[in-house]
């Protein structure tokens, strides 16, 4: 009984199997929306591909049959070969991509070419100067290594969109690498305004603005050691927002630029809301068609980190005249610059009023050779009572446009231990790559 | 409302003479070729400027910030080119907020474009060759020929930029090119009975003068373009000339002397300042008075020669 009782719920079991399995098919059938419907659709859809694709393959072939015939008869090709009508159509969307196909065989070669070539257009222009430097003699407290690759500057500059371009500068040192600067121009802006964004020398005074490479010494002057935060000078990321002011025909522009409040040994803050500024106003005059006079005062503060919103402040003057006769047959030129800063420093216990300045003259003997000096003064920042100087002579060589070897016979007196030194810096720099600007 | 209406006369004011100003297309180029041959078209429509003098050696401007003062104001800047300004105008150009005389806009005119450039290297250069043009020859406005396409160029720039005198700008073009034609007869003839003559030159800055008016340039006083002379090079040169007895040392007014004249004591040949530009001395006041005084200072030396 118990085989009977139990074989009608096994028929009702494969009863209900054979049930789900029948009506399966049937339920996917009308999630597809009728099935018959949807198959001859499709089987509509591959002739008309068919279809399509047998008549642009006969066209294909009709065309190359008629190009070969007009290569053979080399009298009147042009005729036969356009008689040839265009490849029809597709009559429905989906042979979008084999038309695609019929026309690739000829696309990848030009455009792969094409692609490479202005990709090579729009590479930015990159140059690397090269600054050695070797120094003999003895000095306790700067004491700079025999020989030593300074600095290899990388730059990287090119023109972003119709509103700015980029540049950057990359100094390598022998150890480590430094984003000098790098920043966007905008220089399609309204109003006569120039807006620099990024990392920059901040435009105080004349040479901080300047790479080392384009100083008329080998090294940085005491007042920027001293008073802008040591040999790097004061670099500052933010922004900078330049006007033109013109006088008439005088040359006047005033930069305002915003930093945060980290400028290596300079300027420090924890604080987000801490940040640095300066503005700089440059006068130029053409006093001659041969002589010049550039003028500028500059003004800086920031937090130095020392106490809670203990601030340095900088000031700077700065006076450059230059003479170099138009018609350089004769090639003698000869600038004259000279530069004060002052910087006043809070700071716990007492705060300083530090003066620095230099002095320097070059002047051209020959269409290659130069010669220089330069006096220095500059008190310590944090330290008004100690005074350092220093004297410089210099000779220059340019044996092209792209190299340059410099000498410069140095006495520095350093206050803090009263210790004299007296160096000869032997320096070659050379430029490979992007013709640069000459530096004025 | 009675305080603001002040102001809105003053800006009114400084509006209208603001657009008086404006009246005039302000030309800015780098080399006064240029500038001349587009006041010669513009005639009293244009102010031109240029940046480098005639006597300067073009290749060494300094970029001055008073140069940029000039740009900012410019409606065209017409360059030479193929990098010949390199050196200084880019930080100009940059400097000078001035979007419209920025390159791709209508404001930028190439003079070098459709005009005959030599010397455009076929293989490598490097600066071991000294400073070389990876472009071509940028001094190429001393062919008269070349002169008529940057002459064109300049009167269908202004045209674009100043409809309202397309038509004085076409009859300026038709006169400049009239004189043209006329003084280039006049040029030919004076110039042919000294065709084929050799001739050295300081600077590489005279291949398309030398093309047009069929000199051969036989060396250079520089061993490499942009490095001044060297003792040997200087022997070299002056075995050149002697071998091949070279009458003439063709000199640009900003190279010093003192090599030519003591190559030309040795030699006997004529040491000729020629001018490549507008402006070289006061006498060439225009692109004809260029080839004028070239022209005769070249056939005074050649005649002197021993």
């Amino acid at each position: 009984m118990s085989t009977d009782s139990r074989a009608p719920s096994a028929r009702r079991w494969i009863l209900g199997v054979w049930a789900v399995l029948c009506l399966l098919p049937s339920a996917t059938a009308r999630a597809q929306e009728k099935p018959d419907d949807s198959v001859a659709a499709l089987r509509q859809e591959i002739e008309v591909m068919k279809k399509a694709y047998e008549e642009r393959i006969s066209t294909l072939e009709k065309r190359l049959a008629d190009l070969e015939t007009a290569q053979g008869q080399a009298t009147a090709p042009t005729a036969t070969a356009e008689a040839a009508p265009p490849p029809a159509p597709a009559p429905e969307a989906p042979p979008s991509e084999p038309a695609v196909a019929a026309v690739s065989p000829t696309e990848p070669a030009s455009g792969a070419g094409g692609a490479s070539q202005t990709s090579n257009y729009f590479n930015p222009a990159i140059s690397v100067i090269g600054n050695f430097l070797a120094v003999g003699g003895h000095n306790p407290v700067e004491n700079l290594p025999a020989a030593d690759l300074r600095e290899s500057e990388v730059g990287i500059q090119a023109i972003v969109d119709p509103y700015a371009r980029a540049d950057f500068f990359l100094s390598f040192g022998e150890e480590g690498v430094d984003v000098e600067e790098g920043y966007a121009t905008f220089t399609a802006l309204p109003a006569g305004l120039l807006v620099k964004a990024g990392r920059m020398r901040t435009a105080f005074g004349k040479v901080n603005p300047l790479h080392l490479h384009v100083l008329p010494w080998p090294d940085e002057p005491l007042p920027v050691v001293n008073l802008l935060g040591g040999e790097e000078g004061w670099i500052g990321t933010g922004v900078s927002v330049a006007k033109l002011l013109p006088i008439g025909d005088v040359f006047t522009e005033g930069t305002l630029q915003i930093f945060r409040g980290q400028a290596a040994g300079l300027f420090e803050s924890e604080r987000r809301g801490d940040l640095s500024y300066n503005g700089h106003y440059r006068v130029f005059m053409d006093l001659t068609e041969a002589s010049n006079l550039d003028l500028g005062l500059s003004y800086g503060i920031g937090p130095n980190g020392t106490a809670e919103n203990a601030d340095t402040r900088l000031e700077g003057l700065d006076l450059t005249y230059r003479w170099k006769p138009l018609q350089t047959g004769t090639y003698r030129s000869a600038s004259l610059r000279g530069e004060v800063y002052r910087s006043r420093r809070e700071q716990p216990g007492g705060d300083q009023n530090a003066i620095g300045w230099y002095a320097s003259g070059e002047y051209q003997l020959a269409k290659r050779w130069f010669v220089g000096a330069r006096y220095e003064a500059a008190d310590h920042a944090d330290d008004d009572a100690l005074r350092d100087t220093g004297t410089a002579g210099l000779l220059t060589f340019w044996p092209s446009e792209f190299s340059q070897l410099r000498a410069e016979l140095r006495r520095r007196h350093y206050d803090l231990t009263d210790d004299t030194a007296t160096e000869l810096l032997l320096q070659l720099q050379f430029a490979i790559g992007a013709h640069g600007a000459h530096p004025f | 409302m009675k305080r603001i209406l002040p102001v809105v006369f003053a800006f009114a004011a400084l509006a209208s003479f603001g657009s008086a100003a404006e009246a005039k297309l302000r030309v800015v180029s780098s080399l006064q070729d240029f500038a001349s041959i587009a006041q010669s078209i513009g005639g009293d429509r244009v102010e031109t400027m240029a940046l480098a003098k005639g006597y300067q050696d073009p290749h060494f401007v300094d970029a001055k910030p008073s140069f940029v003062l000039q740009l900012s104001r410019a409606d065209l800047l017409v360059v030479a080119g193929l990098e010949l300004e390199i050196g200084y105008l880019p930080p100009l150009l940059d400097q000078s907020r001035n979007d419209k005389i920025h390159p791709g806009n209508p404001g930028y005119l190439d003079a070098s474009a459709g005009c005959d450039i030599l010397q455009r290297p076929t293989a490598q250069v490097t600066r071991a060759m000294g400073d070389v043009h990876p472009y071509g020859n940028p001094h190429y406005w001393t062919d008269p020929n070349n002169g008529r396409v940057i002459a064109r160029a300049i009167a269908a720039r202004l045209s674009q930029l100043d409809p309202a005198g397309a038509a004085a700008y076409q009859k300026g073009l038709a006169a400049f090119e009239q004189r043209l034609t006329q003084k280039e007869a006049e040029w030919t003839a004076k110039m042919a009975p000294y065709a084929g003559t050799k001739v050295v030159t300081f600077h590489d800055s005279w291949p398309n003068f030398a093309k047009h008016f069929k000199l051969n340039i036989v060396g250079h006083v520089e061993p490499k373009p942009g490095i001044p002379p060297t003792p040997s090079h200087t022997l070299d040169v002056i075995n050149l000339i002697q071998t091949q007895k070279v009458p003439v040392i063709i000199v640009e007014p900003y190279f010093d002397k003192k090599t030519p004249n003591y190559i030309a004591g040795k030699t006997g040949a004529k040491v000729a300042t020629i001018y490549p530009s507008v402006g070289g001395t006061p006498a060439i006041t225009d692109y004809f008075s260029l080839f004028d005084t070239d022209i005769d200072a070249f056939i005074a030396a050649v005649k002197g020669a021993r």
